[in-house]
């Protein structure tokens, strides 16, 4: 029999990636394992957003970290590149109730150290000249900016094998015996650690060590349209933080904003729901009036993991030593290669630089762990 | 029905006659597809025998009582299996634009899809040069309006397409500089007892021929274009040694399914080379593995126009039975027939079928994603990278990620990208299918809205 890797990484997520490459920068043999493709899943198919106006205010001190590591990538990363774009965002608000929902809002961000300040419609427009009228208020935030998501992948890819990481794409891990031996098909792989980085279907494989951890899928929805000429500049959305909208280099049109389709962990993305794309392209057609010139041409789906509280879940796992979870974090591709590097930092026996994320507060009674 | 080509106007002339509420919903200005297209209003053309075989149709459809939406392009499509956990299966939803622009939407209990299929062209260099057409558009222009692609014309490819337009070419006054068959004569003469079944294709054929050898224009069997050439704008035609002057390239080679609407449903499909690529998998009545989706046609496997109509009747049956509507009927006597007409489609589809030598010839710097810029170098280093299937590929490259969706670059990307894995095609799977189904103007569905009745799900928490 083979020596047991130090670590196995289930998951080949953002989340995933970032761990694996930091614990195999620390000096550790890591195998990184998916059922599927590298970054192929949410942290492939989001909107690529880096923005603090949508990150939850507990998260900010962490997305400012991982902005910077986003747009230095290819200088960590071996090279790889996700085409990060550096831009200010704006989150608007047409409505008195957005009003007050956006001074609220910023007040916190701000007080959780995002540079955000509050500026008229005017001086908005002039921020994005692409910006409708009747915006009563906004949220300028100067630290914002995008990736081309689906290029995650093959960003992570060669800077992990470059740092000895056994990845295996193609490997549905069917469970976990003993400490640990990850059953699949064809075989065993054995490591001294684990660390579960499934994303969505975090909670299938907490229930591998028969820990009851309750994660709810939401189904993102996106909407892109085909290439146009300069209509915007910034990344945008509204108060409720239900749009997101950016211009690409290529001048396509991606709009997001988390409008719920239909899909679930069994079956992935199913379908996108018809009212959903309506109201999502709705929502970007008021705000960026251009864009009623747009055409559609794609849209798709992406899971996303969410805790009972919407916190991450980072942090060893509770009555299993040398097991470890990293997930479920809102905007989680904002801050996802920052939250891997301090949970390396962790597993290699240092302390992280920003706190964790335990989660004994989210684990149900008669969970194996409690 | 999706789709008004010949499977479509038969399955839905077939449905409303026997009671079912029926709407064919259908791209072009009138039905008829591809081979039975007829010409746009205001054209006059004298009447083939293919006309009249699409008039046959149209005025079956038109007395079966089928509500006919022409000029409507169907962008989104919902319901059937595409409901949320738990839930059962709901009526399948078609949202559409009209040929008005207004947009509509139609609900239906079963849905046939008869969709056709589109042209394969393997690349080469140069074939994104102005001047550069596809077989079957080089027919919509001939055909359905009686305009010469070019003076002087290259047609090239594979299948019977190839002799069809160079008569009609030498027909119309054109000159064809060569006919540049990527069959050799040994396959066309291994085809011909297939074709002898049917006679009268086989007359069409000969005079086709006849018409090339009287005005001797050099056929070239076995043969592929190595380049097309031009500044701006096509000006030549290499292959191999030998150079053509021309203005226009017609080529094509083969077709392929048009399998987005049954991928969007989640059917399983599979990879039938012979049957021109991915096909969505089908029992004897033409059944879908999503419960009351159908497809039938070209669409379902290539096999042909006249095989088609036959095909269409019999998906609309199943859908009558499975309604509740009609009685599970053994096969009508009339639909024996078409089994002269499917072995000779099945000898021309299995000529047209992805040739991997043709694929495997491709240069590195040639492009292979016109949309994207793609070029075969890129794929190849892309799966150098790791890229293992098609959707992973995308991503590595944004090959498939522009206007076509894939429905021009797919096939070879596929194949590019097997051969780089030393995979069979099947292997590296098909990109995921998503709406819209066409491109879709955002203006024309986003209706008139107030701001407050946008319907924002609450936020997430702070």
């Amino acid at each position: 029999m083979t020596a047991p890797f130090d670590v196995a990484v289930v998951g080949a997520g953002v989340m995933g990636c970032s761990t694996a490459l930091f614990l195999a920068r620390g000096g550790m043999s890591v195998v990184l394992l998916d059922r599927g493709e590298i970054c192929r899943e949410a942290s492939g198919v989001n909107a690529g957003t880096l923005t603090m106006q949508m990150t939850r205010a507990a998260l900010i001190p962490y997305a400012l970290r991982a902005h910077e590591m986003w747009l230095t990538m290819p200088a960590w990363c071996a090279g790889g590149d996700v085409l990060a774009t550096a831009c200010p965002g704006l989150s608007v608000a047409f409505t008195q109730g957005e009003v007050a929902m956006l001074e609220e809002r910023a007040r916190i961000r701000r007080a959780a150290g995002a540079p955000i300040e509050l500026i008229d419609g005017r001086a908005a427009q002039r921020v994005e000249p692409g910006l409708a009228e009747g915006v009563k208020l906004a949220a300028h935030c100067p630290i914002d900016g995008f990736t081309s998501a689906y290029l995650t992948g093959r960003a992570f890819r060669p800077a992990l094998l470059e740092a000895g990481v056994a990845l295996m794409e193609h490997t549905p891990v069917r469970g976990v015996h003993g400490r640990f031996a990850l059953d699949m098909p064809g075989g065993t792989v054995r490591a001294k650690r684990l660390v579960l980085a499934g994303g969505a279907w975090l909670q299938d494989m907490a229930a591998w060590l028969g820990v009851d951890l309750p994660i709810k899928v939401l189904v993102n929805q996106l909407v892109v349209t085909e290439r146009m000429a300069p209509v915007m500049r910034t990344v945008l959305g509204v108060a409720s933080g239900l749009l997101s909208l950016k211009q690409y280099a290529n001048g396509s049109v991606l709009i997001g904003g988390g409008w719920q389709g239909i899909g679930d962990r069994a079956r992935g993305g199913v379908a996108v729901r018809p009212e959903s794309f309506l109201g999502n392209v709705r929502l970007a057609a008021h705000t960026v009036p251009a864009l009623r010139e747009a055409r559609v041409l794609r849209s798709w789906l992406g899971l996303e993991a969410e805790t009972a509280d919407a916190l991450p879940a980072i942090g060893p796992i509770p009555g299993i030593d040398d097991a470890w979870i990293i997930g479920s974090v809102h905007s989680g591709y904002t801050s996802g290669p920052y939250m891997g590097r301090i949970l390396a930092q962790a597993v290699l026996g240092e302390a992280p630089e920003q706190p964790l994320f335990p989660i004994d507060r989210l684990l149900r009674a008669g969970s194996n762990a409690a | 029905v999706l789709g008004g080509g010949p499977a479509g106007m038969a399955a839905a002339a077939h449905a409303a006659s026997h009671g079912a509420r029926t709407v064919l919903m259908e791209e072009s200005p009138l039905p008829g597809g591809q081979v039975y297209r007829a010409p746009p209003a205001g054209f006059v053309m004298p009447p083939d025998i293919d006309r009249r075989a699409g008039d046959a149709l149209r005025a079956t459809l038109e007395a079966s009582g089928a509500e006919v939406r022409t000029g409507c392009r169907v962008w989104g499509l919902g319901g059937g299996p595409l409901v949320p956990q738990g839930q059962d299966a709901g009526p399948f939803t078609l949202s559409a634009l009209g040929a008005n622009g207004v947009p509509f939407a139609v609900t239906a209990r079963a849905l046939v899809l008869c969709t056709g299929t589109h042209e394969r062209i393997i690349p080469f260099p140069g074939w994104t040069l102005p001047g550069v057409i596809g077989l079957a558009a080089a027919t919509i222009l001939l055909k359905a309006q009686g305009v010469l692609p070019g003076r002087r014309v290259v047609v090239a490819g594979v299948g019977p397409l190839l002799y069809a337009v160079a008569a009609k070419v030498l027909a119309g006054g054109g000159s064809v500089a060569a006919v540049v068959d990527a069959a050799s004569t040994a396959e066309w003469l291994r085809a011909l007892p297939a074709l002898a079944s049917r006679p009268d294709l086989l007359a069409q054929g000969a005079a086709w021929r006849a018409k090339l050898v009287g005005a001797r224009v050099p056929v070239l069997p076995g043969a592929s274009v190595t380049a097309a050439e031009g500044e701006d704008v096509l000006a030549g035609v290499r292959v191999g040694g030998r150079a053509f002057e021309a203005d226009a390239l017609c080529i094509g080679h083969g077709l392929v399914p048009a399998t987005e609407a049954s991928r969007t449903y989640r059917a399983r499909h599979e990879h039938r080379p012979r049957d021109g690529g991915w096909v969505p998998v089908l029992d004897a009545r033409q059944r879908t593995t999503v419960p009351f989706l159908y497809a039938a046609g070209d669409g379902a496997g290539v096999r042909g126009a006249a095989a088609a109509p036959a095909s269409g009747r019999v998906a609309a049956r199943a859908a009558l039975h499975d309604l509740g509507l009609a009685p599970e009927a053994p096969e009508a006597p009339g639909d024996a027939a078409p089994a002269r007409a499917l072995r000779a489609g099945a000898a021309m589809a299995g000529m047209m079928a992805l040739r991997p030598a043709m694929v495997a010839a491709i240069p590195p710097d040639t492009i292979i994603c016109r949309c994207e810029g793609v070029t075969r170098a890129a794929i190849d280093a892309a799966a150098a990278d790791g890229a293992a299937t098609l959707n992973q590929l995308k991503h590595f490259t944004r090959c498939g990620m522009g206007p076509c969706q894939g429905r021009m670059c797919g096939e070879a990307a596929g194949a590019l990208l097997a051969a780089a894995r030393g995979v069979p095609v099947a292997e590296v799977g098909f990109a995921t299918a998503r709406i819209p189904l066409r491109p879709v103007p955002l203006e024309a569905i986003l209706g008139t809205f107030d701001y407050a009745d946008i319907p924002v799900p609450a936020p997430a928490p702070i």
